[in-house]
């Protein structure tokens, strides 16, 4: 694993600071949809080998959820953008 | 060739020479009743069941790289029953007794040791839990005994009794537990199945599963060729996603990396397996001196088989705050092993909603201590097409079902399971 992440607002901080959330390809289903879309939200996941998105905490910096861009087979980090930016475009 | 004292004392006398190869390197048939996808632990004993106990014969196990490459040679060899949960506690606890006789029944020296596995508490509230999780298990037939702290003091005087953080309060020994050497249980098994005619093909890596116009397995594409079968049986922890998806099937699994260290060999010193409940660390020490240890997996999702150096800081931090004379000892090697994890914490041993395809998943940190009944519980589903009643909670759709086996309670959170 790459020991830095570039955070878009602290720069280059050792991923120690932050905490993992997990996938963050799923999308929040309505709260009245199905049954099968919210076990498919909360428990399948494609779980590939190679590029991935995952959410980040950076919970020793400025707080803010990240996606982070990276591949789970060589470590190479593709791109970290604000969660906020990553859902609707819009700066932080 | 059977194992004995007068086949060892025959080999000596004649210089060694006459050892055999224990299996066959076997070219693929065109076709086989059953194939397991994966020559790792489980793999290999679910073929060895299925000949052995439930008369199916033609049988192959497909495997990518070589017998004992995977997650059979990369953990830390314990084995326990100490589980809490109903659905848990009888399928470990058949596992256990096949480890008890595993070594009878292979003829092979898995050198399964019953030294016994110390849960260690820090806290009243901890005592309580392990209390609550002993008496579960008695009441299931496993073996328990709450020991106190002056009984811990005598058995192992060299933990850290008095830490500021997490004083040792009180453990759950389960007497039976223990050790097995690893790679010997992969090869005991790999000879087995071989002997009952099970085709082992090394280096045949699948490609593809192809299926008829109905949905239905009829075989794999792999390295060498197509392999026509009737059942597919994937047996490939750590790599059940990416096996899964050429079937087209999700699975409730997120691929970890967890890691693994031995030190220097060492006079005896730890004479059972430690397990700290202040942290995730666990140690035992093997035959050859070494200390055996471990603890968390690294959290990020990782198919490399190396982890990062947090974690090597935090599992040697956990050892010593327990342990401290270890910060003497040098460590002498490190390895990493992926992992499945599932929602849950609990394996999947089910079929699937694929016609002819039965999946084998989500060991998480646990997959060793269950090699033999998950290869047993895994045969009788193929066999039988219904599940052995021990295994009958490790369903995959248990999640939508609503009947969740969460040991730890932690929830659908993959990397703190």
């Amino acid at each position: 694993m790459a020991s830095l992440i570039t955070c878009p607002h602290c720069g280059r901080r050792p991923k120690e600071e932050f905490s993992i959330r997990g996938d963050a390809v799923p999308e929040r289903p309505e709260a009245a949809a199905s049954e099968e879309a919210w076990h498919a939200y909360v428990y399948l996941r494609e779980n590939p080998r190679g590029a991935i998105r995952e959410y980040w905490h950076h919970v020793a910096g400025c707080r803010r959820w990240l996606v982070v861009e990276r591949d789970n087979l060589t470590h190479e980090v593709f791109a970290v953008t604000d969660a906020r930016e990553a859902a609707t475009g819009d700066a932080a | 060739m059977r194992y004995s004292a007068l086949s060892i004392l025959g080999q000596a006398l004649s210089g060694n020479r006459g050892w055999k190869p224990v299996w066959r390197e076997p070219q693929p048939k065109p076709h086989y009743d059953v194939i397991i996808v994966g020559g790792g632990g489980h793999g290999l004993s679910t073929a060895y069941y299925l000949a052995k106990e439930f008369g199916i014969k033609n049988i192959a196990v497909l495997e990518k790289g070589y017998i004992g490459s995977g997650n059979v040679g990369r953990n830390t060899t314990i084995v326990r029953s100490n589980y809490l949960l109903e659905g848990n506690i009888p399928f470990y606890e058949f596992s256990l007794k096949l480890w008890e006789g595993l070594e009878a029944d292979l003829n092979y020296n898995a050198m399964v040791s019953q030294r016994g596995v110390m849960m260690l508490a820090h806290s009243d509230g901890q005592r309580d839990a392990f209390a609550r999780r002993g008496n579960a298990m008695r009441m299931h037939g496993v073996d328990a005994e709450l020991l106190d702290r002056e009984d811990l003091q005598k058995m192992m005087p060299y933990l850290n009794y008095d830490h500021a953080r997490f004083p040792i309060k009180a453990g759950l020994l389960q007497k039976r537990g223990g050790t097995a050497r690893h790679d010997a249980v992969a090869w005991g098994y790999a000879r087995g199945a071989d002997s009952h005619g099970v085709d082992i093909i090394q280096h045949c890596e699948v490609t593809a599963i192809r299926r008829d116009e109905k949905g239905g397995v009829t075989g794999v594409e792999t390295s060498k060729g197509f392999i026509g079968c009737n059942k597919l049986a994937l047996a490939t922890a750590g790599h059940s996603s990416e096996t899964a998806r050429m079937a087209d099937l999700r699975l409730p699994i997120e691929t970890h990396v967890l890691q693994a260290f031995v030190s220097e060999g060492i006079k005896p010193v730890i004479d059972n397996v430690i397990v700290y409940g202040g942290g995730h660390f666990y140690i035992s020490q093997s035959d050859k001196g070494g200390l055996v240890f471990g603890a968390d997996i690294d959290y990020y999702s990782s198919y490399a088989q190396r982890g990062n150096l947090a974690i090597v800081e935090s599992t040697m931090e956990e050892g010593v705050s327990l342990i401290p004379g270890l910060s003497r000892l040098r460590v002498l090697r490190s390895w990493g092993g992926v992992m499945d994890m599932s929602m849950d914490g609990s394996p999947i041993i089910d079929r699937t909603p694929i016609e002819n395809l039965y999946l084998n998943a989500g060991w998480c940190y646990g997959g060793f201590k269950a090699t033999p009944a998950s290869g047993f519980c895994f045969a009788h589903l193929i066999a039988k097409n219904e599940p052995h009643h021990v295994a009958r909670a490790l369903r995959l759709d248990r999640f939508e079902r609503g009947y969740a086996v969460d040991e730890a309670g932690k929830g659908p959170q993959p990397n703190i399971h």
